[in-house]
């Protein structure tokens, strides 16, 4: 201790260090703080009532959809990823070009900021393909988005699976296919699993895809439909400004959402490293 | 049996080029809607013309270029001192009981959508500013900064943490054999160790910061003008996009096609340069 006070260079430096690090918490806890004080404030039964209507902004046709629109872009999303991991992992050598075309690709698409991927999904699906503004055509939007994702982490988990386990398989007799399918994968699911919560969690962060190919239509829609996801509804009813205070709850939700999330895949990787 | 591992053996190869062709679909779409639009209206009156009458059909759109420029800068500016400092205390100095804490809680800051962080900025940032400095409405450049940065911490944080503690222990152990406090140690020797993985956290920093719309839209006041000074309201390339959307038809709506295109190739140049890095690293 002694000798860091006399050394300026070092005191500033563990002070600038301190002081960045205290700056970074307060942020978050002013942003947690502020939000979950206001919507605790303010929230109540109503916001969660079946029926959205211009005096109760009701966030519960909208948490609906989020839930469509998770189940619809992960049926497409997670088939496509897991068994194109399956090639890259299983089939790809180091040195194949299709391994480093996919890395290419894949790199690009995760770097693609969401408002062009909104735009190339209404000009894709809701135009080209002739869905209309509805949750199909958002859902495919997302799954394109969230695909990179999946393939890289269902990659990461199969490419972590020991050597010894196919060969064990192998010298039993059974043929690759079933290698893969009744011993490589489901030893892989915890971290398939956790690539697949990140991708719920950009789902229902999304806004800027959706307001496009989706739509804002406030109620519980079909697959066909236009409706508003829980983030699109937060934008709407925000920069309306005649609801204030039901954004705060709103937000309150999507964060705690989000925080569940998290905490779930966490849990998930948690328990694969244990293993 | 022997078509069935063939026959799956394609269907693998197919879904594992997916994502390339998505890439492909994607650039399509958007450049063979674009590139007519973008000589029909002249490539230099495009990218440098100041002004934006889309019902006059008058398309420049160089303001909104200088304003994704200005907010990125500055959010930089703001943010990653910020982020790469804290990087450097939480791998060094951080005692393990606390980091435990920490760490998590910059992860699920990194979670929250931007939805969120635009709202926060709505009603926190944007209110504070509009008090500090009298006479304006606080909808700015600053204000759109502010909550940019706030939105890159996480990323830079985590990116520069990794580069960090990729660093051997025996560069650092060396310092302080020679007699240096850990601080400088880990500053002079640790630090410039992982300069290029600091680096490329801050180009991803740059890439979220042009990237997004939602948050920007509802803070940055949106007008289209070459601001002189940080307190004006400013339009990004994304949010012009996000803006005009809903109600733009014919020519206006292929403009905003081209405009995402624009915002388009800044990312790929962005996402070029920092994978050019991360090959110089390995």
């Amino acid at each position: 201790m002694n000798e860091l006070r006399t050394d300026l260079v070092s005191l500033i430096l563990s002070l600038a260090m301190k002081f960045s690090m205290a700056t970074v918490l307060l942020v978050f806890l002013l942003l947690i703080g502020f939000i979950f004080y206001n919507g605790l404030a303010y929230i109540s039964w109503d916001l969660f009532a079946w029926e959205y209507n211009s005096e109760n902004v009701s966030m519960m046709p909208a948490i609906i959809n989020t839930l469509h629109m998770i189940v619809i872009a992960l049926s497409i999303s997670l088939p496509l990823g897991l068994f194109g991991a399956i090639f890259l992992s299983e089939y790809g050598n180091k040195r194949s070009k299709i391994l480093a075309v996919v890395r290419i690709g894949s790199d690009a698409l995760v770097g693609i900021p969401s408002i062009v991927y909104g735009l190339f999904g209404y000009l894709a699906f809701v135009i080209y393909f002739g869905f209309k503004t509805s949750i199909i055509a958002g859902a495919l939007t997302l799954a394109i988005m969230i695909l990179p994702l999946i393939l890289r982490s269902s990659e990461e988990a199969l490419r972590a699976i020991p050597m010894s386990f196919r060969e064990a398989s192998f010298a039993l007799g059974a043929g690759k296919l079933r290698t893969i399918f009744a011993i490589v994968v489901p030893a892989a699911i915890p971290g398939i699993l956790a690539g697949v919560i990140l991708s719920i969690g950009r789902i229902v962060g999304e806004s800027a895809a959706l307001l496009y190919t989706s739509g804002s239509v406030a109620k519980v829609a079909s697959a066909m439909d236009s409706g508003r996801t829980l983030s699109v509804h937060m934008y709407a009813i925000s920069s309306e400004g005649l609801h204030v205070n039901e954004a705060y709850s709103t937000a309150m939700v999507l964060i705690i959402i989000v925080f569940f999330i998290n905490l779930l895949s966490n849990f998930i990787a948690k328990k694969l490293t244990k293993a | 049996m022997y078509f069935k591992e063939i026959f799956f053996k394609g269907i693998f190869a197919f879904c594992a080029i997916v994502s390339t062709l998505a890439l492909a679909m994607i650039c399509i779409f958007l450049f063979a809607n674009a590139i007519p639009t973008l000589f029909s209206i002249g490539v230099l009156e495009f990218i440098f013309g100041f002004d934006w009458y889309p019902l006059d059909e008058i398309f420049g759109i160089f303001p909104m270029i200088i304003g994704s420029i200005y907010v990125t800068a500055l959010a930089i500016f703001i943010g990653v001192p910020l982020g790469v400092l804290s990087a450097v205390y939480l791998s060094q100095f951080c005692p393990k009981s606390l980091s435990k804490f920490i760490i998590p809680t910059v992860e699920l800051l990194g979670a929250i959508p931007s939805v969120v962080y635009g709202f926060f900025g709505l009603v926190v940032i944007v209110p504070f500013l509009a008090d500090v400095f009298s006479g304006v409405s606080g909808k700015s450049i600053l204000a759109a900064s502010l909550v940019l940065s706030i939105m890159i911490l996480p990323t830079i944080i985590l990116v520069s943490k990794a580069a960090i503690d990729s660093v051997p222990k025996s560069y650092c152990e060396g310092a302080l054999a020679l007699g240096a406090t850990k601080e400088r140690s880990v500053f002079f020797v640790t630090l410039k160790a992982a300069k290029s993985g600091i680096l490329s956290s801050v180009i991803l920093g740059v890439g979220r910061a042009i990237g997004e719309a939602m948050a920007v839209i509802m803070v940055a006041g949106n007008q289209v003008q070459l601001p002189h000074s940080v307190l004006d309201g400013v339009r990004t390339l994304t949010t012009n996009i996000v803006l005009e959307m809903g109600y733009a038809t014919d020519l206006h709506k292929e403009v905003l096609i081209v405009n995402a295109v624009t915002l388009f190739v800044f990312i790929l140049l962005i996402n070029a340069s920092f994978g050019l890095l991360s090959k110089d690293r390995r």
